[in-house]
């Protein structure tokens, strides 16, 4: 492991950089020495350096700090150990100020040095390991990995990827199970805060005093049993992301302060008394209706608009049925990996199945109901038997009343909506309506509906 | 075959000879001989510091070494350092033909302690054993047993064998057998 992180050693001495060198060589460094600022950057230029120990008095060129700082603007990970003597510790000081990682004072103690080394390195490692992390997590989240072929899912996915370096509030509806939260994922890790972290709360689970403490923190004896001061999810998600989640069910209280944080982006930790000032991009998603609860007076109509900059709708399930038979096969092939089952596909049938079925829970219930089926499959295909279930239990079909009148007026109303549904979308419209796009053209005329 | 050669710097207690030998002679498959003493360098002598500057007790082992000198392990009484630590018990080029162990700091006297001549034999047996090892290619070994643990201090070396762990073990067998090739 050790060979893995590459040392330089800076100073104007050749016995210093030398036997520093050999010191460290001992443990199993690979160690470069330089005898001056402008070859030590020739050096950090061509190697990615973890530790560079520069002396802070060289004479000629350029000093130890100028040396630090030009080191840190090529390699700004690198961490750089400032050495001086005692007569120059003030300027040591002033170098941590600059941004060194530690300075230490010579001749010292070789533990120490030894010490320090180490407690670097271990540094470095969890860093470099955070962001191996970090990329998985990203990778995981890029756009492609939400799976459409649906045009309005691919305008959204558009959408979201010119919105996702903005700071603007996001407000994603959606009925539940259609992936608000997968979509405020990934409006996150495409944007300039995907370093950053990205923060979820569910805010219909909690009770008003325990959604506040949660989003806010606490301080110290704000409250029994608050033993110690607590940092809220908004502090948590400084300079990232905070995704809050059902934010139709949040108390008038709540309300109120959350429209303070949007809009001052400063807040008090329940019990506080100090400010804390929080750079956090907010993505809330409901599946609420938020303009008619702000008719009914349950929501401030001031947070809506605010929160409402952008605004996202995700089509329901049954909505992009030509995405069931994508999503079902991407599930079986998930699914079927992680549980360690061999499963060949899903029959024809079975598919016919799956696109006629309303998905009431949407794309979740459709990864549950594909998961269960993979559990009871017996014969390594997903056939009709695997789902025979799915029809029995299904939500029951949305009951309406059928108005009184012609057939004719029927069809007509039923293509009306259908495209009003879908922005005018002609080739969205004759799918959800089980008709070609040439039989809906025909269909257009005949009835005299311009779309 | 080329040989393993010791010399003293200055001047050494006597019967560090034989420690020194016996022990070598267990763990390397060398021919030992002995130099005539080298003097102090006097270019290595740091006033400030009273101390010594182990590059110079380097460079002149270097330039002392026999046509047929595998390696030169120095042993001297004197305390050394480098200009980055306050001291050092010894110093070794990595994969490297050269060596230096002082005494200095493993006597129980430097200590404030009554003189132990038993711990004073396993001490300079546990650094030479480690500086050496370093010149045949080992770096610092993580098990706190091995002779190549590093030791930043006198009680490290105390808790540390008189012997190579199995891995480090196997790495000087390794670079031993064969075509003699080092």
């Amino acid at each position: 492991m050790k060979k893995s992180w590459p040392i330089l050693v800076v100073d104007d001495e050749d016995v210093m950089c030398e036997s520093m060198a050999a010191w460290l060589r001992e443990d199993g460094y690979r160690v470069d020495t330089a005898s001056n600022g402008q070859r030590a950057l020739e050096l950090a230029r061509a190697t990615d350096y973890a530790i560079c120990f520069v002396d802070l008095k060289m004479p000629g060129g350029m000093d130890g700090i100028e040396t630090m700082m030009e080191i840190r603007r090529i390699r700004a990970e690198a961490s750089v150990i400032i050495i001086t003597a005692y007569a120059t510790v003030d300027t040591a000081i002033q170098a941590m100020k600059e941004g060194a990682q530690e300075y230490i004072v010579k001749p010292c103690n070789p533990q120490e040095i030894s010490m320090l080394v180490s407690r670097i390195l271990k540094l470095k490692k969890l860093q470099s390991e955070n962001a191996i992390l970090r990329k998985k997590l990203t990778r995981q989240y890029r756009h492609h990995d939400i799976i459409t072929k649906n045009p309005r899912m691919e305008e959204i996915l558009a959408l979201t990827k010119d919105i996702a370096s903005l700071r603007s509030t996001v407000l994603i509806r959606g009925e539940s199970g259609t992936g608000k939260e997968l979509v405020a994922r990934a409006i996150h890790y495409s944007g300039d805060r995907a370093e950053k972290p990205f923060i979820v709360m569910s805010c219909a689970a909690l009770t008003e005093t325990l959604l506040e403490s949660e989003l806010f923190g606490y301080e110290k004896g704000a409250f029994t049993g608050a033993n110690s001061q607590s940092r809220g999810k908004f502090e948590l998600a400084d300079g990232g992301t905070i995704f809050l989640d059902e934010i139709g069910d949040i108390s008038p209280k709540l309300q109120a302060d959350l429209l303070r944080v949007l809009q001052e982006r400063r807040f008090y930790r329940v019990g506080g008394t100090q400010e804390v000032t929080v750079d956090a991009r907010v993505v809330a998603a409901t599946n609420k209706d938020l303009l008619d609860e702000v008719k009914q007076g349950r929501f401030r109509e001031d947070l809506y608009y605010r929160l409402n900059v952008i605004e996202i709708r995700l089509p329901a399930l049954r909505d992009r049925r030509e995405d069931i038979p994508l999503l079902a096969e991407h599930f079986v092939q998930r699914i079927s990996t992680e549980l360690g089952r061999e499963i060949g596909g899903i029959s024809g049938a079975a598919m016919k199945l799956l696109i006629a079925h309303d998905w009431p829970g949407n794309v979740r219930e459709l990864e549950n109901v594909i998961e269960r089926s993979i559990v009871t499959c017996r014969n390594g295909m997903l056939d009709e038997v695997d789902f025979s279930w799915l029809q029995k239990t299904g939500a029951p079909q949305q009951s309406w009343e059928v108005p009184d009148v012609s057939l004719d007026e029927l069809e007509r109303r039923a293509i009306i909506t259908a495209l009003e549904r879908r922005h005018g979308n002609v080739k969205e419209a004759s799918i959800a309506l089980g008709i070609d796009r040439s039989t809906l053209y025909d269909k257009l005329k005949r009835y005299e509906i311009s779309h | 075959m080329n040989a393993l050669y010791l010399v003293s710097i200055g001047s050494v207690p006597q019967e560090t000879w034989e420690w020194v030998e016996n022990a070598a002679a267990d763990w390397f498959p060398l021919p030992i001989r002995r130099l005539p003493p080298l003097p102090i360098p006097p270019s290595a002598y740091d006033a400030k510091r009273r101390q010594y500057q182990s590059v110079e007790f380097m460079k002149m082992l270097a330039q002392h070494a026999p046509q047929d000198a595998e390696r030169i392990l120095g042993l001297t009484d004197v305390d050394l350092s480098i200009p980055m630590l306050s001291f050092l018990f010894g110093q070794a080029q990595l994969d490297g033909p050269v060596a230096v162990v002082s005494l200095f700091r493993l006597h129980q006297e430097f200590y404030g302690l009554p003189a132990d001549d038993n711990l004073l034999r396993e001490r300079t047996v546990k650094e030479m054993l480690h500086e050496l090892g370093h010149t045949f290619g080992l770096t610092h070994c993580s098990d706190s047993k091995c002779a190549m643990s590093l030791a930043t201090h006198v009680e490290l070396v105390d808790s540390k064998s008189e012997e190579f762990c199995s891995r480090c073990g196997l790495h000087l067998v390794h670079r031993f057998a064969g075509n003699g090739e080092i």
